[in-house]
């Protein structure tokens, strides 16, 4: 991620750079402006399943929002599982990349296995864990229990909560293991070499020459990290808890989908799409305003 | 390669094709799958091979909501199906969305096709009937609310297998019996908004909504927080509390804890007679629902689940009168008896009912008859049925309270007041939405 000014590519054509970016645009007006728009639009409108009578309705679909105690309260619980899910899907990768890293043998074997989870669909993988952890067929239910813990993921909020937080960071994993793998292969070994001439430790060397060198990679994860966690975790939370017990579970994400798509109220869908599409644009925003000063390039 | 016999083949096969034109195709998109889905197949193909004017296409799209979904979506792109089977909770939806079906009833009169509203059993065809006494949908899958019993552990805890459990008292001894004798999950339900607040409604002869639970009008407001109704949840949550009830999630999850033995007895849809005697390895009953012996008017009539079939608009003429020959065919008696024998749905009609019970199958099969004859009364106007506007939510909206009585962090008058309220915000809203 070196750019400086001095490798700037200059077009000297007028209409040249235009049609160089027309596919992306294009694919960003069709797959993001356009369907944004029209939640937008949505928003401001009542209508029946089919859409038959639609009136528009002003600010009556966020009034209710407002109105609903149990919304404003997935705020809290949204605010949790993303910090649970970046926080953990970042340190853990970043540990896992580091030690792969230093593996000189089989490091493909690694690498793959460690990578093929991000195959997975978030459905399969939230099935997958239920597995596990389901009271009454579940293996590390069952072993909890010979320990004494009374595993209840459907009415303790707290394992539920655990079960969805470990869903989602396994899926997520990969991915940031990819980033950091690559981000540890290209900080040159000399650096790390000149660290350890002057006696750095290993643990040394990792807090102050590798991790620095990190930032661009972590910081860019961070970003990725919290999106995921806001908009593509409601497969693994559907087909884990579907938001229970009560609604301990149920991200802000999950009641947009559960709302538009089970439902069928799309209006209402519509609205909560807005806020949390807010939402996520400031923090993106507060993360390159304030956390990008840390980043070194 | 033989040119032309190639030539031949796709002449024919065009030919044959041409001749299957003439022959009006239906499609029906259904959500019954497994041993049900085997069941709409054959149903299509015994409709097929008694006339040969239209041709039923049944396609299965996923499980109800899905289907529903994608019919939305469908409906939307002007591509709708003919028929679709829509889920009894989406019921006060597709009465609500104007121009988007016809009647049942019309659509069967306007074929020329003799329509008796008196035969069809009232507490099955009044759920789908419009408040200007129009049947509105075809009542194609019903069920009802029953309570299932493992005979064989009931007898190893020495409760009484000659006379099961009818009353919720009877119900809270057999249970702590069953845990005295080292039973870790003496009863669980399945479906607990269905169960334990709807058809606990109707079977008790109480209102959960105003208007006649909603029959009457779309301006009906939950009422679920009656002092019966505290009772009851109350009662429950104890008994979650002493490990009498366990709960074992939403939906239908509680079965498979049944079928495996896990559970001893458990509130759950008499269709799931099919599983059950599928996969469990024990005895087991079938009874009434449970009720409270000292409320007046109990039992009356429990209240139906499953689905029905309507008829999408803005289809051809002919198209409509294949639609029509199938619900007329779907109507006759014989058909029907034999498809209640072979799924354990409800009977839609008397007459149905009265053949299959002619013919020894409720004395051949014992139990048999409990769902039936929960349903065959007459219906009262707080009884009739439930049809409340965006009910899909409120339905969530109930999970979400009850767990929290049964994990006991909030007291059954708090979860059920918080329904209301939650419930009837979600109601003035789709009467908003739906306002000619």
């Amino acid at each position: 991620m070196i750019l400086s000014s001095d490798k700037k590519v200059i077009f000297r054509s007028k209409w040249l750079p235009w049609v160089l970016i027309a596919p992306q645009g294009f694919i960003i007006l069709a797959f993001f402006f356009w369907p944004a728009g029209q939640a937008l639009v949505q928003s401001f409108q009542q209508s029946d399943a089919f859409g038959t009578s639609v009136q528009w309705s002003g600010l009556d679909n966020f009034v209710a929002l407002w109105r609903d105690e149990t919304y404003l309260e997935s705020f809290k619980t949204t605010a949790l599982f993303s910090v649970l899910v970046a926080g953990l899907g970042i340190s853990l990768s970043l540990v896992l990349a580091f030690f792969a890293d230093r593996v000189v043998r089989g490091i493909w074997l690694y690498r793959s296995l460690l990578i093929l989870p991000y195959a997975v669909a978030p459905v399969v993988a939230g099935v997958l864990w239920l597995f596990l952890f389901s009271p009454s067929v579940g293996l590390v239910a069952y072993v909890l229990e010979k320990f004494g813990v009374e595993w209840n993921i459907l009415l303790n909020s707290t394992h539920a909560m655990t079960l969805v937080v470990i869903a989602s960071v396994w899926k997520q994993i990969a991915y940031n293991f990819l980033f950091f793998l690559a981000g540890f292969q290209s900080i040159p070994k000399s650096l790390v070499e000149a660290a350890s001439i002057d006696g750095a430790s290993v643990w040394q060397r990792f807090w102050t020459v590798q991790l620095p060198l990190l930032t661009p990679t972590t910081f860019f994860l961070l970003v990725v990290n919290t999106v995921y966690a806001f908009f593509e975790t409601f497969g693994i939370i559907d087909a884990t808890t579907k938001g229970g017990p009560g609604k301990d579970t149920a991200i802000l994400v999950y009641k947009v989908y559960f709302d538009g798509f089970k439902a069928m109220d799309l209006g209402g869908s519509a609205a909560q799409s807005v806020v949390l599409m807010a939402i996520v644009i400031s923090l993106t925003v507060l993360q390159f305003r304030y956390v990008e000063r840390k980043v070194n390039y | 390669m033989n040119y032309k016999k190639t030539l031949a083949t796709v002449a024919v096969a065009a030919f044959a094709s041409f001749g299957a034109q003439a022959q009006t195709e239906i499609q029906w998109w259904h959500s019954m799958s497994g041993a049900l889905g085997e069941w709409v197949g054959d149903i299509a193909k015994d409709f097929n091979g008694k006339q040969k004017d239209y041709k039923i296409v049944p396609v299965f799209k996923g499980n109800y909501d899905e289907s529903m979904t994608a019919a939305v979506a469908a409906f939307r792109a002007g591509n709708a199906p003919h028929i679709l089977q829509v889920f009894e909770v989406g019921t006060a939806t597709m009465m609500a969305s104007k121009g988007v079906v016809v009647p049942a009833e019309k659509i069967m009169r306007d074929a020329g096709y003799k329509f008796d509203p008196k035969s069809y059993v009232p507490a099955v065809s009044g759920y789908y009937t419009a408040p200007n006494g129009q049947m509105m949908s075809f009542p194609f899958n019903s069920s009802t609310t029953v309570m299932w019993f493992n005979v064989d552990a009931l007898k190893a805890a020495g409760v009484s297998t000659d006379k099961l459990p009818q009353t919720w008292p009877e119900v809270a001894l057999a249970a702590a019996k069953l845990k005295a004798s080292g039973h870790k999950c003496p009863f669980t339900t399945a479906w607990q908004g269905w169960t334990q607040l709807e058809s606990f409604s109707t079977w008790h002869n109480t209102e959960l909504a105003t208007k006649g639970n909603g029959m009457k009008g779309m301006d009906a407001r939950l009422v679920l927080n009656s002092p019966l109704h505290v009772r009851h949840i109350e009662n429950l949550g104890n008994m979650a509390q002493q490990g009498l009830f366990v709960y074992k999630g939403r939906a239908g999850a509680a079965g498979a804890t049944f079928e495996s033995g896990e559970c001893a007895m458990y509130t759950n849809s008499s269709a799931a007679y099919a599983g059950i005697s599928k996969n469990a390895k024990f005895k087991f009953a079938v009874g009434t629902l449970p009720y409270y012996p000292d409320v007046a008017g109990a039992p009356q009539n429990t209240v139906i689940g499953g689905a029905s079939l309507w008829a999408m608009a803005g289809k051809k003429a002919e198209e409509n009168k294949g639609v029509a020959a199938f619900f007329n065919y779907l109507s006759d008696p014989v058909v029907q008896s034999v498809n209640h024998k072979r799924t354990g749905y409800l009977p839609v009609t008397m007459e149905a009912f009265k053949i299959t019970e002619a013919s020894g199958f409720y004395k051949q099969n014992p139990g048999t008859d409990v769902s039936v004859n929960q349903m065959i009364r007459k219906t009262t106007e707080k009884s009739r049925g439930i049809r409340l506007g965006n009910y899909v939510q409120i339905r969530t909206i109930e999970d979400e309270e009850l767990e929290q009585v049964w994990a006991g962090k909030k007291s059954a008058k708090d979860a059920l007041d918080s329904i209301v309220k939650r419930g009837n915000e979600l109601l003035e809203k789709f009467e908003k939405a739906n306002k000619s």
